[in-house]
């Protein structure tokens, strides 16, 4: 480990880093190519980039589920805690803390909501009741289709349950891929919201991958944006939102124009430094 | 009509069909846990089977020692097929696993012909033997009580399933692997889990078949009859196992007593195309879930 390129405060506050990481799929497709970021405890840090950057594939990466897919990270370390997790195995990641809520909710259909919650607990000790009912607190319309199968629930009700298995295995980080994928403007909003919420009431650290430039800048203290495989450019959100380049090439690619996203912007701070 | 001739061959047909949907639970576990096609399902009753046979009268073990020795050599034989045989498989073409299961098949019947040789062989008596009668209709004591231990064995099967958290982990694994490995749950471990039950269930069958009507190597031919069942019912399907185990036993039975026992296969095989024709999942079988 070269103790040089760490300096004392980075090595103690981040929760995550990833280091120049480079993977390989099929042992011939090279997706990332020294990859480099970090994640400060208890904070929310976006990951942005457009389609086929390469996000998913960095959070495949951090959670060990690349070797599903014939994956490999051939090249640089990542760190969970200071530990290495290359070579861990997935659950004994979850059972440390990282958990991944994958793109696409991946909610277990034939299960009810309940027993998605359920499922979500089995690589943790002494899940309660009141794990679940913390779950049903910040989603109430859960609690009211408990019983009911998960593949009934609506697109938004899904993402819910998705946060929701996240919540009851008690992670210090989660990874969030995409969770506004498929959903209203509406709906979006309210999901930041409460991602926002438990952030700062569970103090639960976040590395969240967007489409949605705009919202994902309105929680996040830091981000990275990636292209192809490396990050380009990162920063303090407030830094990057004023960034020429930032404002023309991400937050200006939002399909209702630039100043909408803007308005959004500021709700989101005004609405985050209240509740934090 | 003779009624009371036709109730008892019912009973007797519902009797097998508890056998079938016993042993159409260990395929359906294994098939919907790791979506192995498992054609061996018969020949791992047939050793179970033979193992207990070996147990009670090879080593005149009591029963009581007997059969939770023939279970618990069912379930190592299970964990030791998945862990050399299927995990290192995973990932290729379902044919070359439904194909290693053709083959393991024969690897069992040959291992078993060369210790217990291939004549037919009788278990030691471990069922009551007194005449059960139900109203004026006879039913065959051992038949009655295969059909309670299936019972007993399928309703714990689905207690567990819904009720314990590795059961809900199984079904979690069986929905979607990779969101299951993204929440912790080592699903490696689940797919051994769903062997060693499967078989320990199929080696359970096996006893109670061949307490029935004898054990021979060419018994896993019992697989073939599962095999209908599980098709009819659906191949993920637990409550298919047990309604298309029920009523495939009770078809064969009445076809066999009023058709003649030529047409016991020409007519679970035609209920079997019918069946797919109307419904290719299965009864029960699950595609996705279409969503309102
Ligand atoms: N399992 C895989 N095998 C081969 N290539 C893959 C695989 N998964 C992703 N890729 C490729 O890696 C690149 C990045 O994909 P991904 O990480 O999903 O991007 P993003 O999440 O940023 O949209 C894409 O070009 C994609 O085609
Ligand atoms: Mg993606």
């Amino acid at each position: 480990m070269d103790a040089a390129a760490r300096s004392p405060e980075t090595a103690t506050s981040n929760i995550l880093e990833v280091r120049n990481i480079e993977v390989v799929f099929n042992h011939t497709v090279q997706v990332l190519r020294g990859l480099s970021l970090a994640v400060a405890a208890g904070s929310i840090t976006a990951l942005l980039g457009s389609n086929g950057a390469g996000k998913t594939t960095t959070m495949k990466a951090i959670s060990g589920l690349l070797g599903l897919e014939n994956g490999a990270v051939t090249g640089g370390e990542i760190l969970f805690n200071g530990a290495s997790t290359l070579n861990v195995k997935p659950h004994t990641l979850v059972r440390n803390g990282l958990f991944h809520v994958m793109e696409g909710r991946h909610v277990f259909e034939d299960l009810t909501v309940e027993e998605n919650l359920t499922a979500a607990t089995y690589a943790r000790t002494g899940a309660s009741a009141r794990d679940f009912d913390r779950v049903y607190d910040y989603f109430p319309r859960l609690k009211e289709r408990r019983k009911g199968l998960a593949g009934y629930l609506s697109g938004g009700e899904q993402q819910m349950l998705a946060i929701g298995r996240a919540l009851v295995a008690n992670p210090r980080i989660i990874l969030l891929d995409e969770p506004s994928l498929g959903l209203s403007p509406l709906l979006t909003e309210e999901i930041f919201t409460i991602i926002a919420r438990i952030n700062a009431e569970q103090g639960t650290s976040m590395l969240v991958v967007e489409q949605n430039a705009a919202m994902a800048f309105a929680v996040a203290t830091h981000a990275y944006i990636m292209e192809t495989g490396r990050i380009v450019i990162d920063g303090p959100t407030e830094r990057l939102a004023r960034d020429p380049d930032v404002r023309e090439f991400y937050l200006g690619i939002g399909e209702e124009g630039t100043s909408r996203d803007y308005r959004q912007v500021k709700h989101y701070k005004r609405r985050k430094r209240w509740l934090s | 009509m003779d009624w009371l001739f036709l109730t008892e061959v019912s009973l007797a047909g519902i009797g097998a069909g508890g056998l079938y949907a016993l042993t159409g639970l260990a395929f359906v576990l294994i098939y919907k846990a790791t979506r192995v096609v498992n054609l061996a399902i018969g020949e791992i009753l047939m050793v179970g089977a033979y193992v207990f046979f070996g147990f009670s009268a090879g080593l005149a073990l009591p029963f009581w020692l007997a059969a939770p020795g023939t279970l618990l050599v069912s379930g190592l034989l299970g964990a030791g097929i998945e862990r050399t045989l299927i995990r290192p498989m995973l990932g290729e073409n379902p044919i070359s696993i439904f194909m290693l299961t053709i083959g393991l098949g024969s690897i069992l019947v040959g291992l078993v012909e060369l210790v217990w040789g291939a004549n037919p062989l009788r278990l030691p008596e471990f069922m009551p033997t007194q005449p059960l009668f139900l109203g004026e209709a006879y039913v065959s004591p051992k038949v009655a009580t295969a059909f309670a231990v299936a019972s007993l064995v399928v309703t714990a099967f689905l207690i567990l399933f819904r009720f314990w958290r590795g059961g809900v982990a199984l079904r979690a694994t069986a929905s979607d692997q990779a969101a299951a490995y993204s929440m912790g749950i080592d699903v490696p471990k689940v797919f051994s889990l769903s062997w060693v039950i499967a078989c320990m269930t199929a080696g359970a069958a096996g006893m109670l078949v061949g307490a029935i009507g004898g054990i021979s190597p060419t018994m896993g031919v019992f697989g073939l009859s599962v095999l209908v069942v599980v098709i009819v019912g659906g191949l993920d399907s637990v409550l298919g196992a047990l309604i298309a185990g029920l009523a495939i036993g009770l078809l064969e039975a009445l076809a066999g007593a009023f058709l003649g026992g030529e047409y016991k296969t020409l007519t679970t095989f035609s209920l079997l195309v019918l069946v797919l024709m109307v419904r290719p999942h299965g009864l029960f079988g699950t595609h996705e879930i279409e969503r309102l």
